[in-house]
């Protein structure tokens, strides 16, 4: 296929509905949300409404069936206006990605037609209070008893983890298999056993909202096993390796938006009688936070297109999340360091951005687990 | 660099309240946003808060060195406490010391280096932070003193604070005035919501038609910015070694998480980019604070500290920012949640880069120096 930078007329058109409702919907209540620590439920409704949420969810089960691209182009705009509350969906599409890569027919249909009908979410559990980058050391148990799993564990930092209609689990059936030993469960909403328990005091994103995840022998149908078992890890992984993607995504509309902030600023500040965007030193600043952006974008669109030839994308996603998160967190900082002191306020939108995109450098995988994914990648050649 | 038996004492002792007192309460006030009275207090009664006043004016008479060391234990337990001691001490105090008269010092030295009473300095304004030149705030010349009309922002202690230095416009010039909190026509505004030092106030202090007598204008009048810039000089010091102290909290919870947590089969330490990480942050943080004890020495040796003191202010902040920064990512998701302190530091961290003139302005008064 022939290089081609352009949008079709179906993206620019999403471009334009998802700039339009992150700036109207999201914007002017972003920085409340964050404050309250809640999850803004009329927002979720709206993205719902217009088809935004769970947009992943291919027509045939009712959903828009965006791209990896498509997905991407909403991403940065939802972001822009705030990674927080774009953290819902995403998780959201974390959780599907597994049921769309391993699911059945028939399990498609039940667990992702309800989730276009209404505004719900699903939600993914991999990682444990002991465990979080080293995936495979799971020790959530999943005991085979007839035609059900036991499930007694404890996951955390579960995005959507207590308002998720059912959350994809990760469970050992025995642990010294090590990954071989991993099964992935749908365990629905209000199962016995089952409790959220959502995690208070994060730095940032605040209104996206974080549990951790108690089962005590929760019991689970066979039926809601997503591949073999044993197939769990990889599982978990090629959700990975996609999802990381719009993690990317969010990141360069974090970076627009300090890059937007710090530009509408110098522009108005002045110091030593003129305004600040005619020193240079601001104005190199600027440039850096253009340089990444524009280059941490274009590497985001080339992995989401990767994903979507259906070419191996595994290290594409790790450099693009890694890249991404860096800049981005540049650009914040940046942005706080050319607004001063009012950068370091709440009145000004700069330090929410420093807040919120610090996680972009941590969830689905450290920057550190992204490089070792890239290091694996350049020696196994 | 060896330090004297008394040196060794005093941050003994000094380490002590900050692991005692300071460290316990850190949480609470930074989620409270409430003043550390009762810190600042401790503090106060080992004479902490007067640290580098002579003895005569009710300090203790030590040198810059101890100081910047002793900020930075503190910083290390709590750094909101530790830029409000940086402020009374570096700047009001050391103004006074050097520009105030007898009179000055008996009454306004003594109760702050005692730390009964706390100092806050008034320079930047809503239109005038790093530019500080252009401020706006006017005293005019009335029988018996000045009456002072205009806004100062970001003050580190306002509504707090007993004593004000605040600098304004005369017909010669800028000039200092010392301004008592229970003034007619002084009032502030609400502290401002900052993204971190929480528990050290920040706010507008407004002035409307503020009588100060001439006997409070500080040294002559017209020589207010240099007096304000010299007290930068020492306060960028305390900043400096804040810094350091803030870089280092955050990286021994890094280092002893890298020893506990396991992942892949052994600790994180055993991992070479956690480890090399750990290393980083203490090759950063010793270098940081030899410019920081570099600008203290020449300062107790009575050479110009200016190049020094930004330099070190510059180079610490930086390292507070990165090494803060590298923490969270040690600690993972934990270190994203306020329970495992990381994160408050790490928010802390930033302002540095950010008072007591940006890191721009660091840089502009370097280059200056190195021209001179």
């Amino acid at each position: 296929m022939p290089i081609d930078f352009s949008l079709t007329e179906e993206q620019k058109q999403l471009q334009a509905l998802a700039r339009r409702f992150a700036r109207e919907v999201i914007l002017p209540v972003a920085a409340e949300y964050d404050e309250k620590e809640e999850v803004p439920w009329p927002v979720i409704e709206k993205l719902h409404e217009v088809g935004l949420l769970n947009a992943i969810i291919p027509e045939a089960y009712g959903g828009m069936g965006l791209k990896m691209l498509d997905e991407v182009i909403v991403g940065e705009e939802l972001a822009y206006a705030c990674m927080g509350i774009y953290t819902i969906p995403m998780a959201s599409d974390l959780g599907i990605t597994p049921v769309l890569l391993a699911g059945t027919e028939e399990q498609k249909r039940r667990f992702l037609k309800p989730l276009t009908e209404k505004p719900a979410l699903a939600a993914f559990a991999l990682s444990e209070p002991g465990n979080g980058s080293d995936a495979a050391a799971l020790k959530t148990r999943a005991i085979r008893q007839g035609d059900h799993y036991i499930l007694n564990g404890t996951k955390m930092w579960i995005s959507n983890g207590g308002e998720a209609e059912w959350v994809v689990v990760f469970a050992t059936v025995n642990p010294e298999l090590r990954h071989k030993g991993v099964v992935a469960l749908v365990v629905e909403k209000g199962t016995p056993g089952f409790k959220a328990i959502k995690i208070h005091g994060k730095m940032g994103q605040r209104a996206s909202g974080t549990y951790e995840l108690v089962f005590e022998d929760v019991k689970v149908p066979v039926e809601n096993r997503l591949g073999e078992e044993g197939e769990g890890f990889k599982i978990a992984m090629q959700t990975l390796n996609k999802t990381r993607i719009p993690v990317a995504a969010g990141s360069v509309g974090v970076a627009r938006r300090a890059l937007d902030e710090a530009r509408k600023y110098a522009k108005e500040r002045e110091a030593f009688g003129q305004p600040i965007a005619n020193f240079q030193a601001i104005q190199f600043k600027l440039a850096d936070m253009m340089i990444g952006i524009e280059t941490a974008r274009m590497y985001t669109y080339y992995a989401a297109w990767l994903a979507d030839q259906g070419l191996p994308h595994a290290h594409a996603s790790a450099i693009a999340k890694a890249y991404a998160s860096e800049i981005a967190f540049e650009a914040a900082n940046q942005a706080i360091q050319i607004h001063g002191g009012y950068g370091y306020v709440r009145e000004f939108p700069v330090e929410k951005l420093l807040r919120d995109v610090k996680l972009n450098q941590i969830y689905e995988g450290t920057n550190e687990i992204q490089r070792l994914i890239i290091a694996r990648h350049i020696l196994a050649e | 660099m060896t330090l004297t038996q008394e040196q060794r004492l005093v941050l003994e002792a000094v380490r002590r309240v900050a692991r005692e007192v300071l460290y316990p309460l850190a949480p609470e006030y930074d989620r409270k946003a409430e003043y550390p009275w009762p810190q600042l207090r401790a503090l106060a009664e080992l004479g902490f808060l007067g640290m580098t006043t002579p003895e005569a004016w009710g300090g203790v008479g030590l040198d810059s060195v101890t100081w910047a060391l002793a900020l930075e234990e503190i910083a290390a337990a709590d750094p909101s406490v530790a830029v409000i001691v940086s402020v009374t001490s570096g700047l009001p105090q050391y103004m006074l010391l050097r520009f105030g008269t007898e009179a000055q010092k008996r009454r306004y030295l003594v109760p702050l280096a005692k730390g009964e009473w706390i100092g806050a300095f008034c320079l930047t304004e809503p239109q005038a932070g790093s530019d500080a030149k252009s401020l706006r705030t006017e005293a005019r010349r009335v029988p018996g003193g000045f009456v002072l009309n205009g806004v100062k922002s970001w003050i580190t202690s306002a509504g707090q604070a007993h004593l004000y230095v605040v600098m304004a416009r005369t017909e010669k010039g800028i000039s200092a005035f010392l301004v008592e909190k229970d003034t007619p026509g002084l009032s502030f505004g609400r502290p401002e919501e900052k993204m971190g030092l929480h528990a050290a106030h920040t706010a507008e202090v407004r002035l409307e038609g503020v009588f100060v007598p001439e006997e409070n204008l500080l040294g002559e009048e017209g020589r207010g910015l240099a007096y304000a810039l010299a007290g930068l000089d020492s306060g960028r010091v305390g900043v400096a070694a804040q810094a350091v102290g803030i870089a280092r909290g955050a990286y021994e919870i890094a280092r002893a998480y890298a020893d506990q947590r396991e992942q892949f089969g052994k600790k994180l330490r055993e991992h070479q980019a956690i480890a090399f990480k750990i290393a980083d942050m203490h090759v950063r943080i010793a270098a940081a604070r030899a410019l920081v004890l570099e600008a203290a020495r020449k300062k107790d040796q009575g050479e110009r500290f200016t190049l020094e003191a930004s330099a070190a202010k510059l180079f610490a902040s930086q390292v507070a920012v990165e090494v803060t920064r590298e923490a969270v990512q040690v600690l993972g998701g934990y270190g994203y949640h306020r329970d495992f302190r990381v994160e408050r530091y790490y928010r802390d961290a930033k302002v540095t880069e950010i008072y007591e003139g940006t890191s721009e302005i660091q840089r502009l008064v370097i280059a200056r120096e190195l021209y001179r």
